[in-house]
């Protein structure tokens, strides 16, 4: 890097620092909705891309009734999407839970099988009812430029918002699962059903509020993907293998854990990417995580004794 | 009855005869010497591209200019005086089953000539068959180049029409001495980066040795996360990003090019992949200024163009957007049925040989011609400035038709 100032090499420390922790952030949303519902529940949700996109066509929708119907408000909409792009996707997890998972808690292989299969029955109604063709959301004009603190030094606002987003969710997630009776019952029932059961919690109201919660985060995270990316039928499948692998690395069950491998991995992969090109990063990135997964065979973080 | 039933078929058939005086002239026997589905009234083609799986975003387009194009080609009389028919089949966006289609509709239902395929793939997957069964595909795309084929006409640019032309105007307006190449990781934007790295190097040093280029990187098809290579762009403060990214991963492209304040008014950028169709998902603000080579725009002022754009929002919607390859399909149901009419003939031979040469006067890009032996077309290669409303504005045209060059020596 002989060529460059030293003020170029701070700048673009700090940028590369700022796309690694963008990164963890992207996990992060990823990760949660598969954390709570393949690590605590023990169901290998395959649809959950399919959660994730609902979201997104969400705030596309809701951007361009926005902007055909009020553009004012275009500044705002996002007050009325993200809620929105939380409802539905819960809305549409509660009914799947009800009709398609509960009946599958003692065959947990053949959730993987019923997602998939209901994975795809989600993409051909994207496709029918929205359409083929990539979508985005019109991004309000404060959400699109960058913060530069010093010369050279631009940080994406979008990025900002996106962490600012990954830290309520996470946090409020945590508060939910930690501090209230819902979370206490629901990690009661995730751990031993039908001891729950005994004890008087109503396991399947349970269930079906702790899967339809993890697709309605889903949403929200879908949402936010609009920001940075577009919107298509099978988008999703483009997430849904980092985010199982970042799930997996860190250990099934363990939101440290979560945080720990979506960092760990965010880094690694802003550092490859910066010395060596796209493609190739991505090559060495899966040969580590390989390596990772043959000496941690249980990931980095995995929960104490379950049942 | 049965006598005034009789009759009045006769008497159909009869006004039929009447009303289809192309018959006399080109007897079926005539036209059809291969057994290909020519009937007195109808003519069968194939359209064979992907409705379904991830390629249907991009096909969409190309089927809905054939269709245009059929339709007025039947309004217009048909085709030596008769109909043309679609047998339509979907790829699937999955090779084999391009293959297995392209088999059926040739061998099966022995159609006059196939439009279709959009990827490089679909189009090596079914060329064994076109060339081994004898059939003419009309194939839209602009693509790498490097192959030619007496059963395939190219109706889009080949690399070096676009490269070429692009970089050189780069060069010439925009003073791009240092040069950026980015693309998706897939065959079409390697050769294309290939062709672009040689021109660079050995054809545009010529004029100023600082020419150079100062990085070049591929990420995965899908991916969408670009702030590594956004930082790596700004530390080498290339003249001109010079970029093939494809389909989804176009959106995160621009918009995090935007959050990280390389916008036009710092920084060139010239695209060989992005059309109005892709423009759509992006959002024009979100690529405002920069530049893309192609040898079509919606927005071209021509009669011809303001007459395919009108017809083809009348038939597809008012919300539809016409990228380069919409267009490069429309061509391809136009020259085949001049080439049809000039050699009087549907037999794949003779449509092969009479195709050199053959001219689309009023095309809505403008002048083309079926180049002599190559099979691609001389056109018109053009620079937009992206707009934000979605729609390009053409700051440049080549002055001359520039001629399909598949094989480039020194480019290889």
């Amino acid at each position: 890097m002989g060529d460059y100032t030293y003020q170029e090499i701070f700048s673009v420390i700090t940028m590369q620092s700022f796309a690694g922790v963008s990164l963890l952030c992207i996990y992060v949303l990823m990760g949660l909705g598969l954390y709570i519902v393949f690590g605590q529940m023990g169901v290998i949700n395959m649809a959950h891309a399919e959660f994730l996109v609902m979201g997104s066509y969400t705030m596309c929708l809701v951007s361009r009734m926005v902007t055909d119907a009020v553009p004012g408000l275009l500044d705002f909409y996002f007050l009325l999407a993200i809620p929105l792009a939380f409802a539905i996707p819960f809305g549409v997890g509660y009914l799947v839970e009800m009709s398609l998972i509960s009946r599958l808690y003692k065959r947990p292989l053949d959730t993987l099988l019923a997602t998939w299969g209901l994975s795809l029955v989600l993409q051909q109604c994207f496709r029918t009812f929205i359409g083929a063709r990539e979508m985005s959301a019109t991004l309000p004009e404060w959400m699109m430029g960058s913060w530069s603190p010093a010369d050279g030094i631009d940080i994406p606002l979008s990025g900002l918002i996106l962490m600012v987003l990954t830290i309520l969710l996470t946090a409020g997630l945590v508060i939910f699962q930690r501090k209230t009776s819902w979370g206490l019952k629901m990690r009661a029932t995730t751990q031993n059903r039908e001891m729950s059961g005994a004890l008087g919690i109503n396991t399947k109201m349970t269930d079906r509020l702790t899967f339809a919660i993890a697709c309605g985060i889903s949403g929200v995270a879908g949402a936010f993907f609009t920001t940075i990316a577009s919107t298509s039928p099978t988008a999703g499948t483009n997430y849904i293998v980092d985010a199982f692998l970042v799930l997996v690395v860190g250990g099934l069950g363990s939101l440290f854990g979560l945080f720990i491998s979506g960092g760990f991995l965010a880094l690694l992969s802003s550092i490859l990417e910066f010395f060596m090109t796209g493609s190739l990063a991505k090559v060495w990135l899966y040969l580590i995580i390989f390596a990772v997964l043959m000496k941690f065979t249980k990931g980095l973080f995995s929960e104490k004794i379950r049942t | 009855m049965t006598f005034v039933v009789c009759a009045a078929l006769g008497l159909g058939l009869a006004n039929l005869q009447a009303a289809n005086p192309m018959l006399d002239k080109y007897p079926t026997d005539k036209v059809n010497t291969t057994g290909l589905a020519v009937t007195d009234d109808t003519v069968t083609v194939g359209q064979l591209h992907s409705i379904t799986g991830t390629m249907a975003i991009s096909e969409t387009g190309s089927v809905e200019a054939e269709r245009l194009a059929i339709e007025q080609i039947n309004a217009a009389g048909g085709i030596l005086g008769r109909q043309i028919k679609i047998i339509q089949e979907d790829g699937a966006s999955d090779w084999p089953t391009f293959a297995e289609k392209s088999k059926k509709l040739i061998i099966k239902d022995k159609v006059a000539c196939v439009f279709g395929c959009w990827t490089s793939a679909s189009r090596k997957a079914v060329l064994p068959i076109f060339e081994k069964e004898n059939n003419m595909l009309y194939y839209p795309t602009f693509y790498e180049g490097l192959e030619d084929s007496k059963n395939v006409i190219y109706t889009g640019q080949e690399a070096t029409q676009q490269i070429l032309y692009g970089l050189d105007w780069a060069y010439d307006t925009l003073n791009s001495r240092t040069f950026y190449l980015i693309g998706s990781d897939y065959i079409w934007p390697r050769t294309s980066m290939k062709i672009a790295r040689k021109h660079v190097e050995n054809f545009l040093t010529k004029k100023d040795p600082k020419c150079k280029v100062v990085g070049e990187e591929y990420y995965p098809l899908g991916h969408t996360n670009f702030r590594s290579l956004i930082n790596k762009v700004k530390l080498k403060k290339p003249d001109l990003m010079f970029t093939a990214v494809v389909g989804g991963s176009n959106v995160a492209w621009y918009k995090q090019l935007k959050s990280a304040g390389v916008t036009s008014d710092k920084y060139n950028l010239l695209t060989i992949s992005t059309t109005e169709d892709e423009v759509l998902g992006i959002g024009g603000e979100n690529c405002e200024g920069f530049y893309s080579s192609m040898k079509y725009f919606q927005s071209l002022d021509n009669p011809a163009n303001k007459a395919f754009v009108a017809a083809f929002k009348k038939k597809w919607g008012e919300d539809s957007v016409i990228g380069d390859v919409t267009q490069a399909a429309y061509l391809g149901p136009w020259l085949w049925k001049f080439t049809v009419e000039k050699c009087g003939s549907f037999d794949i031979d003779k449509i092969a040989e009479a195709s050199g040469g053959v001219e689309f006067k009023d095309a809505p890009e403008g002048y083309v011609r079926i180049h002599d032996t190559n099979h691609h077309l001389w056109s018109y290669s053009k620079i937009g400035k992206f707009l934000k409303n979605g729609q390009f504005e053409v700051v440049s045209t080549s002055p001359d038709l520039i001629e399909p060059y598949p094989y480039p020596e020194g480019y290889q």
